[in-house]
């Protein structure tokens, strides 16, 4: 039992989670991210100091962040949702249309949209949880038919700024404190799924199903109802991505949402949500959303053609699976002597210090680990 | 401990389902999924010959197997790659980035066209390499990594040639791509390269040892490498092949549009993967025939055709292949379902077919 148990730090909570911090996936984004922003800055001041410049920073992403934590909920469950972009466009319409059609309220419109969202991921769940059949065919199926519905619906109508009400329309541009209100959204979004990932126990079950389904299951945890969960937070929040796009661009065309869902995926792996499930954070998610957004409007910038900015942003993603591959090789490593030569010298291994070993994409893994073993030995 | 895990079902099933084997050939091939999907396009022509006006039409073939050649084509190695447990979304990007390519090789290089062309193909195949390379031998999970070419080989495409485009390829290849085999009959040209390729799919994939060891790996990959299969080589192969066909696809495309730019076949990938799981192919890998992704794909094609000539759009078109998808999807998993509660019912016979929705491990 000493073996698999560790022992109590002896750090204080602060010291580690400074620790922590400093050794996470998404401080290495973070810290890509400000680079960039930096060196755009220095090439052009407009860029952060400009009267739109902050703004856009900060603005453009929102929409993507929303989509992103989702995303991220349902791939550490070991599932994908590929039908984020079409339900996206679909409530941008609704949006619009409840606005021509009906005099509801702006909040009750909102409410709607995220509603109709959270319908559209209820389904993506139940065929899901139910069909046994891999997410990536269920909501490659689900994603063909939401953009059918959306776009028979809409047919070659096209929703304007006109037909939408001017306080709808100035969430989109307004903000609070130089933040604008639809980024102060997204952030609030994130903080709350974020919270309730690290510590709540629906939260911590999530990890525990895509770390080893079958183990999750046997072990008694409600696999289905926690797997519906999270396709339905995803669709509720393409539901809101689609509002938030509505009330940004001010229009609905046909084309709003598509591809957005490949690059959903690609911001959570870029901020070290791994694609087989079980680890990541919604911090690292977003932080992936950011970087994503923010390279699309800099190298124009740094004076590299934007018609580069795809090639630049699959580096990204292919580099960013690389090195977690090899981070998780050096930790194996250290682990291994780590248990060769006990606990007690650490410091002795091939692969380095395990000092370093922690670097691991998504500390929440290390954790997970930790404390399911716990928890099993306390049942025995 | 008998409530958690239930052996019993697990012991009863294996018996059983080698059993199956000693059913009659006819049998195995009628009650089979892709005989199904074989019988469901047969009904579909059948159908749409009788109750759709100009369906039977001299045009109909011809166009209808134009718009499906670059899906039956990229669709013979993704079936093999997901065969393995694999998957690869960069395809359609490898057509762009192959297209955009072979243009610049031609009109800006200065290449004769042939040479462009076999330079082409071999990008695409380079292209697949990577892919390869970084799934098999780094052993990196396809679906991130593709998901990052996907990005980034049509972000080299779109580097290249922006929003330009290259027009200036001789009549004689142009019409090649377009032109008829015989004068009076409705086949395309593509239709040999395709008929070639997919009999040389078929004997590496079905008649083989390599295929032999396809199937292998997407049953179980460790026990392949224990029965002397090459796992990696087999994986970064197929990803290979992949590409040099989306390389061939790449230069077709161009052909038959007359246009070589960054922005074609966008969006492919995903309508090749439809295709082949349609077909019957297993996501989990380990399951599929190459006969019932063609049919798989030609199904989609003649719906599509039949409804287009119903007066439908595309949109309501891609309602019906959404739900088709999910349904064929989620039908093995509810004949499993079926079966078991028959065989429930009996008593101790368990049902031998579960081992897909039990799925050793689920590809997302």
């Amino acid at each position: 039992m000493s073996d698999t148990l560790l022992k109590p730090s002896a750090a204080s909570p602060a010291t580690r989670i400074l620790k922590d911090v400093l050794r996470s996936r998404e401080l290495a984004v973070a810290v890509v991210l400000v680079l960039l922003v930096a060196a755009t800055t220095v090439k052009s001041d407009a860029f952060l100091f400009g009267a739109t410049g902050w703004r856009d920073l900060l603005l453009t992403p929102s929409m993507l962040v929303l989509l992103a934590v989702g995303q991220t909920a349902v791939i550490i469950t070991r599932n994908v949702d590929l039908s984020v972009g079409s339900t996206l466009g679909l409530t941008a319409y609704l949006t619009g249309r409840l606005f021509i059609d009906t005099g509801l309220p702006i909040i009750a419109v909102v409410l709607a949209g995220v509603l109709m969202g959270a319908v559209l991921g209820l389904v993506n769940g139940v065929l899901v949880a139910f069909g046994r059949v891999p997410a990536l065919v269920i909501t490659l199926g689900t994603m063909y038919i939401y953009r059918g519905i959306f776009l028979t619906w809409a047919g070659s109508d096209r929703i304007n700024a006109d037909d939408m009400p001017r306080d709808f329309r100035n969430l989109g541009t307004d903000s609070i404190l130089g933040i604008p209100i639809l980024t102060i959204v997204a952030l609030v979004v994130l903080g709350l799924v974020g919270y309730y990932l690290r510590t709540a126990r629906g939260g911590r079950e999530l990890y525990a199903i895509g770390s080893d389904p079958d183990a999750a299951k046997l072990y008694g945890l409600p696999v289905t109802r926690r797997i519906l969960f999270a396709f339905v937070l995803s669709g509720a929040l393409a539901g809101l991505a689609g509002v938030v796009s509505a009330a940004r661009f001010g229009t609905v065309s046909s084309s709003v949402g598509s591809g957005i869902e490949l690059e959903a995926v690609g911001a959570a792996v870029i901020g070290g949500v791994a694609i087989f499930g079980g680890s990541g954070t919604v911090w690292g998610a977003a932080l992936g959303a950011f970087l994503l957004v923010t390279i699309n409007r800099s190298l124009p910038v740094l004076g590299i053609s934007d018609f580069w900015q795809q090639a630049v942003v699959g580096l990204l993603i292919v580099g960013a699976i690389v090195l977690d591959r090899v981070l998780v090789r050096r930790q194996e490593r250290a682990l291994i002597a780590a248990r060769e030569h006990g606990p007690d010298t650490p410091s002795a291994g091939p692969g380095g210090p395990p000092a370093l070993a922690p670097i691991v994409p998504g500390g929440p893994a290390t954790d997970e680990t930790t404390s399911e073993t716990s928890d099993e030995e306390a049942v025995r | 401990m008998s409530t958690l895990i239930d052996h019993s079902d697990a012991q009863a099933q294996a018996p059983r389902s080698y059993a199956a084997y000693s059913r009659p050939f006819w049998q195995r091939v009628v009650l089979s999924r892709e005989f199904a999907v074989v019988a469901l396009l047969i009904a579909a022509i059948v159908y749409s010959r009788s109750q759709v006006d100009y369906f039977d039409g001299p045009q109909t073939m011809y166009y209808l197997f134009r718009d499906s050649a670059s899906i039956l084509l990229l669709a013979l190695p993704m079936t093999a790659i997901i065969i393995t447990g694999e998957i690869d979304l960069s395809v359609a990007s490898t057509v762009g980035l192959t297209s955009v390519a072979f243009g610049m090789l031609h009109s800006d290089a200065g290449f004769s066209i042939t040479v462009a062309a076999l330079l082409a193909i071999l990008i695409g195949a380079v292209c697949g390499a990577f892919n390869g390379f970084l799934v098999a031998y780094v052993g990196l999970p396809s679906i991130a990594v593709t998901i990052g070419t996907m990005a980034l080989f049509r972000g080299i495409a779109a580097g290249l040639l922006g929003t330009e485009s290259r027009t200036d390829f001789p009549d004689s290849w142009t019409d090649l791509a377009k032109e008829r085999i015989f004068e009076d009959q409705p086949y395309p040209m593509i239709l040999i390269p395709f008929v070639v390729l997919a009999i040389a799919f078929a004997l590496l994939l079905h008649f083989s040892p390599f295929g032999r060891g396809v199937f292998e790996i997407g049953l179980n990959d460790e026990a392949a490498h224990f029965t002397g299969v090459d796992v990696a080589r087999t994986k970064a192969m197929l990803f290979v092949l992949a590409g040099a066909v989306a390389g061939f696809v790449g230069i077709y495309t161009t052909l038959v549009t007359g246009v070589a730019r960054a922005e074609n076949s966008v969006g492919l990938e995903l309508q090749v993967i439809a295709a082949v799981l349609l077909g019957g192919v297993s996501i989990f890998g380990g399951k599929g025939a190459l006969h019932g992704v063609i049919a798989g794909v030609l199904l989609i094609g003649v719906i599509q055709r039949a409804m287009l000539l119903n007066g439908q759009t595309i949109n309501i078109i891609n309602i019906v292949i959404g739900v088709l998808l999910v349904l064929s999807v989620m039908s093995t998993s509810l004949l499993a379902g079926a079966r078991h509660l028959v065989a429930a019912s009996k008593g101790a016979r368990t049902s031998g077919r579960t081992s897909d929705s039990a799925g050793k491990r689920s590809l997302s």
